[in-house]
């Protein structure tokens, strides 16, 4: 059963920013939200220098999922972390409990008055009906239901950004660092995201469609 | 004596006249939101990758083989 995760190999990223470019254009992300977006670590640090593409993980066990005070998160059955626009209040719990900064705010009138949080849907839509108007509008592009993956991934010119199910992609990475003799360090975030198994068990969906 | 007692006995039964306040269930992440379809039970784009509308593993399948397009050392070097 796919779980599907991101794997962002610093080894290989050369901040081209096309994976933000090509999530921005694939589902119209407003001006000042940043689904996903490139950042420098080490900066400044002579030969430990590196960049890496960060959005929303989709976490084994979100921590935006636990502390969202309405609840409006749910899990996909292939592992997805989606929210509904409709119930979200826009507090903005989930940003401070987030460990890669993923959930965004659109600016929704004066005096820095918040939006619904936005964030990376790993081109899934929500929970509108797929490939709807509505959906595209609220959520963006439903790749997923096309069959196809995230267009950051799929877009990605040194293929850093590895989208999928983990298994697959573990496996990819794998043989990468086998072949350049690395220590496997390089996947940055991948022990935050996914370190920790699913409560219950593991992928399991509840009743009811999508879990 | 009387007024007292006429006092004691509204205090009483004021408290009589509270209503239980019984704790909510625990909230349980995930759960409220409303599901939406899975993405096997769409139909394929013409132009797209194909599956079987509904079958979860034909629609895993076709996507694993995407997946495998973004691994150079099997798609270039062999």
């Amino acid at each position: 059963m796919a779980r599907m995760k991101f794997l962002c190999d610093a080894e290989r990223c050369i901040e081209c920013n096309g994976c933000v470019t090509a999530c921005k254009n694939e589902n119209e992300v407003p001006w000042g939200v940043n689904r996903r977006r490139v950042v420098t670590i080490n900066d400044g640090v002579i030969g430990a220098e590196k960049s890496i593409s960060v959005a929303c993980m989709h976490c084994s066990d979100a921590p935006c999922m636990a502390v969202c005070p309405v609840d409006c998160f749910y899990k996909t059955a292939d592992g997805v972390v989606l929210h509904d626009k409709d119930l979200c209040i826009g507090c903005g719990y989930c940003f401070y409990a987030c460990p890669f900064g993923a959930p965004q705010f659109p600016q929704a009138g004066a005096f820095g008055l918040r939006g619904k949080m936005d964030k990376c849907t790993f081109c899934a839509g929500g929970p509108e009906v797929d490939k709807s108007e509505a959906e595209f509008k609220k959520y963006g592009r439903n790749r997923l239901a096309e069959g196809k993956l995230p267009a950051c991934a799929e877009m990605c010119s040194t293929k850093a950004l590895l989208g999928g199910d983990g298994d697959v992609i573990a496996d990819i990475y794998r043989e990468r660092v086998a072949r350049r003799g690395s220590k496997g360090a390089e996947a940055w975030g991948w022990g935050s995201a996914y370190g920790q198994p699913p409560k219950g068990a593991q992928g399991a969906a509840p009743a009811g469609g999508k879990s | 004596m009387r007024r007292l007692l006429v006092v004691a006995a509204v205090v009483f039964a004021g408290g009589c006249m509270e209503v239980e306040q019984a704790s909510s269930p625990a909230k349980q992440a995930g759960q409220t939101v409303k599901r939406d379809a899975n993405p096997w039970s769409n139909e394929p784009l013409a132009m797209g990758p194909k599956w079987n509308k509904g079958d979860r593993t034909s629609w895993e399948e076709q996507i694993k083989k995407r997946q495998l397009e973004q691994h150079e050392h099997q798609r270039i070097y062999q």
